[in-house]
């Protein structure tokens, strides 16, 4: 009797598992179609709590544009070191490995981790949402997305920050360039992604 | 408490970047529908993030820079280069769907278009520099105000500016509760 009550036990726990894993492989855990695992609010409150440290520690505010800038310094110097040497931008920000090189590094393998821990982690080259507006052609993807990254980059170097480096560092310093950076930076987004998902 | 060594320095910018990273991904902000829907207005998880961090990040900093801890660090007020920039960066963010930080999280949780991106980062930085000399002397002069603050451009006081940007990101995170939870 204790015997089949415990396998009866067994079977709905199974039954509850599979089911769930059905649920799951329906789409619902794909985590490109899932929200954020963590609430929106408490992961931008201790993204601002992160800030007081490297304020404190560092001296910095959070900003992710600069360090490709150091990057492309750096490679440039490898290619072409003359030229490379004689750009205003490279002369007063000497390509090498700094704090913000090193912050980029870690946010991959920060996100690496988490994305591990949520059981979100997965390797998928065109976005499910891109694929359903314009196709699954993998080239199509890599070519918008290399020209969208190299716009923002130049944006980025213009308005002397991104979305970290004014959209949050700049904006809770209450400087006046960067919310103004920040409201095109939206106007921008918002006025492009319309235009490219308009139906 | 700033700490001097360049080694520790790097390590530093590591660890922070490690939390961060980890950050920008339970939050969501790495996955490309999360970031495209906040462009169409359809998904508001960017500007929870954003506000929340910025709201947060504001009292705390100028409290420790009130008690002599920190110092900020101001970017300066370029209008025509903040606009101009600003409008170009939101057309590539459009293009991209990831930015900067949220790129580099991306790639670390496994979208690897991110990869294109960040290329393209690199790539247009080195365009950037190729015309920083022309920027430098025609573009940055248009409208430079150096590092300019609301409260300095607004002749106030800090307490009442912070008071009053504090009372309207919470009554904006509050209506984003309301209506989209």
């Amino acid at each position: 009797m204790k015997r089949s009550l415990f396998s009866l036990a067994a079977l709905i726990a199974l039954a509850i598992t599979s089911g769930a894993h059905a649920a799951d492989l329906g789409g619902s855990n794909d985590p490109e179609l899932s929200g954020p695992a963590w609430s929106p609010y408490l992961v931008g409150a201790l993204i601002g709590v992160l800030s007081w440290l490297t304020f404190l520690f560092s001296n910095k505010p959070l900003g992710a544009s600069t360090a490709y800038a150091r990057v492309a310094g750096m490679l440039g110097k490898l290619i072409a070191p003359r030229h490379t040497g004689s750009l205003k931008y490279f002369q007063d920000n000497k390509p090498k490995v700094d704090w913000e090189v090193m912050l980029v590094g870690g946010v991959i393998l920060g996100a690496m981790i988490a994305a591990w821990t949520g059981d979100e982690l997965m390797a998928r080259w065109v976005p499910p949402m891109w694929a359903q507006r314009f196709g699954s052609s993998l080239w199509l993807r890599l070519v918008v997305a290399l020209i969208g990254g190299a716009l923002m980059a130049i944006g980025a170097r213009l308005a002397g920050g991104c979305t970290s480096g004014h959209g949050i560092s700049g904006a809770f310093q209450l400087s006046v360039g960067s919310w103004v950076a920040l409201i095109c930076f939206f106007i921008g987004g918002v006025l492009t992604a319309m235009i490219m998902f308009h139906t | 408490m700033v700490e001097k060594n360049p080694t520790l320095q790097l390590v530093l910018g590591l660890v922070f970047g490690l939390a961060f990273g980890f950050l920008l991904q339970k939050g969501g902000v790495a996955k490309y529908h999360v970031l495209v829907g906040m462009l169409l207005l359809r998904d508001f998880t960017v500007m929870k993030v954003m506000l929340s961090a910025i709201l947060v990040g504001m009292v705390g900093i100028y409290a420790l820079r009130h008690w002599g801890l920190v110092k900020l660090q101001v970017k300066p007020t370029r209008y025509a280069a903040n606009i101009i920039g600003g409008l170009i960066f939101g057309v590539g963010f459009a293009l991209a769907a990831y930015c900067p930080g949220t790129g580099a999280a991306a790639l670390g949780q496994g979208n690897m278009d991110a990869i294109a991106v960040m290329v393209g980062m690199i790539a247009g930085s080195y365009l950037f520099a190729e015309a920083s000399g022309w920027v430098a002397r025609k573009l940055n002069p248009i409208g430079e105000r150096g590092e300019l603050t609301w409260p300095q451009l607004l002749h106030l006081s800090n307490p009442p500016v912070i008071i009053g940007f504090a009372c309207a990101i919470v009554g904006a995170l509050v209506v984003l509760w309301k209506f989209t939870g």
